[in-house]
């Protein structure tokens, strides 16, 4: 069953079309990849899915729900998360308000407590900072946090965008080890990532995008046997 | 001494409610909302509106009345300002942040000129004053109910604090502030928190009006601008955006204020106000409790 549904979807900035008959489809439990350089219009992609950003033309249906004209807020409660680019953290709030945060639409005050010490469980190094400012973790630890604070929603599907950026290579293991677990648990996820390589080794299939339209998919492991791939973008 | 430490209190906490409301707004949408003064001037006509229309109030009762008036205006100045947000901010959202700016005075100047269209342009007499038995406290001569009045608007902003600090809301208020869009991203409907914001504030600058009103003894259409002009000095002192810092402005002015016009004579009072503002402006413009945080990337 499709989780997450792009057709023929065209954003535009102002004049300038940053998404061109955009087609997309994540299944319910899959971990998708997409890939692409600077401008492709991956996280346009994903602000689309969450409607921070408008489509002029064409439809995006999440969980079986049309919502190409809903809220941000509507795009929450149905389920789909975006983990933004930049971790985006609150940063004079502590890492427990931040937490919180991600429960806002959650009615059961209960709950989001629960799904914190859950989150706490999955990264323990969140637990040692709680009361600390959310702006003087470190990069990797923010991404966790922006990590977490998706998880406390209670997603029925995760987008993540970037999350390894500027992160070091041994950061950018455990953040991958933590989203592949985060599907193991049984929410979809979808990956946007410039570290095709980081990307692949954790997710079963993966577009790529360029220009605004998706040019190739295919599943993780053909792909990081396609000579176009190699050459774009997992180097020599 | 004493007396002026109180009175520079006193008015300080006037000053620190509706600082109070500038500095919510212009953290939520960063909007320095000039209309935040007449909200203070409407709310005291309210209170005199009420209380007129109750008739002749015993004395004994008057601060029972107060309180009571007090609530009703806050309820109204509160929506009246929901309604100006709804009106004149928000189809400015995302506009230059001049034209909203220039808006601001434009519902300034349509309040006051709006309320001197309906309740005349004369200076009127407020009804009920603070008279009551007064204490002497080490030196400082002090009413009852100006203890009563003082006690309320602190109790206002221990209310106000823990709602921002504790509440789910108030934490939405605050990421707001910080970052619109990521909020968008925690499912926070971000206008209907700035309506919420819009309401408390001018309730608090409402709830202001009413104590002047009574105070001074005294109200005309013209009374907000100054206010406004003296709440924006406190909020800049204090930290705008600073919910604290707010607070803390306003008692620092009035105290300002209080031992200045002692010392060099009444007619200094607004240059020291101002003379403030320049200073913190020029030497620490993110005021006493500006945000200071390391952020690594």
């Amino acid at each position: 069953m499709a989780m997450l549904e792009f057709d023929d979807v065209e954003v535009f900035y102002g004049k300038v079309q940053a998404l061109r008959g955009m087609n997309l489809r994540v299944d319910e439990g899959e971990i998708v990849a997409l890939l692409g350089n600077n401008g492709a219009g991956k996280t346009t992609t994903l602000s689309t899915a969450s409607a921070l950003v408008r489509a002029h033309a064409g439809r995006v249906a999440f969980n079986g729900q049309d919502v190409t004209r809903a809220h941000p807020w509507n795009v929450v409660s149905a389920g789909l998360i975006h983990v933004p680019e930049g971790r985006r953290i609150f940063s004079t709030l502590t890492v427990l308000e931040n937490l919180q945060l991600g429960g806002y639409l959650v009615k059961e005050r209960g709950l989001v407590a629960k799904r914190i010490e859950r989150v706490y469980e999955l990264l323990p190094l969140l637990a040692e900072r709680r009361t600390q400012q959310g702006g003087t973790l470190s990069g990797g630890e923010q991404q966790m946090l922006a990590i977490g604070r998706g998880l406390v929603a209670g997603p029925k599907m995760l987008m993540l965008d970037e999350p390894s950026m500027g992160l070091a290579p041994l950061i950018v293991n455990q953040v991958m080890q933590v989203i592949s677990e985060i599907r193991d648990q049984g929410t979809t996820v979808l990956l946007v990532e410039q570290n095709a390589r980081a990307a692949l080794k954790v997710t079963d299939r993966a577009y790529v995008i360029d220009g605004g339209a998706t040019t190739i998919e295919g599943s993780a492991r053909d792909l990081m046997a396609d000579s176009r791939i190699i050459d774009a973008y997992l180097g020599a | 001494m004493t007396q002026l430490l109180w009175d520079g209190l006193f008015v300080g906490s006037f000053y620190a409610l509706i600082a109070l409301g500038y500095s919510m707004v212009y953290g939520i949408i960063k909007l320095l909302n000039f209309a935040h003064g007449d909200i203070y001037m409407l709310g005291a006509f309210i209170g005199f509106a009420a209380l007129t229309s109750f008739g002749g109030i015993p004395a004994s009762l008057s601060i029972g009345a107060l309180i009571v008036v007090m609530m009703l205006s806050m309820l109204l100045t509160g929506g009246a300002g929901v309604l100006i947000e709804r009106l004149a901010y928000r189809p400015l959202r995302g506009a230059p942040r001049l034209a909203v700016l220039i808006t601001a005075v434009g519902v300034s100047f349509s309040l006051e000129y709006g309320v001197a269209a309906i309740a005349g342009p004369n200076p009127r007499a407020f009804p009920v004053r603070l008279e009551g038995d007064v204490f002497d406290v080490l030196g400082a001569r002090i009413s009852l109910p100006q203890i009563i009045l003082m006690l309320i608007a602190a109790a206002l902003m221990v209310l106000l604090n823990f709602y921002i600090q504790k509440t789910s809301t108030g934490r939405a208020m605050r990421s707001i502030s910080l970052d619109r869009n990521a909020s968008l991203l925690m499912g926070i409907n971000v206008n209907a928190v700035i309506t919420r914001t819009f309401f408390i504030g001018s309730a608090l600058a409402g709830a202001a009006g009413v104590m002047a009103g009574a105070y001074y003894g005294k109200i005309d259409f013209l009374m907000g601008f100054i206010i406004g002009l003296k709440a924006f000095t406190a909020a800049v002192i204090g930290g705008i955006g600073n919910i604290k810092g707010a607070m803390l402005g306003g008692l620092v002015l009035g105290l300002v204020e209080a031992f200045g016009s002692e010392w060099f004579g009444g007619q200094w009072r607004d240059v020291f106000a101002f003379g403030v503002l320049i200073l913190f402006l020029t030497l620490r413009p993110t005021g006493i409790l500006g945000e200071r945080v390391t952020e690594r990337v």
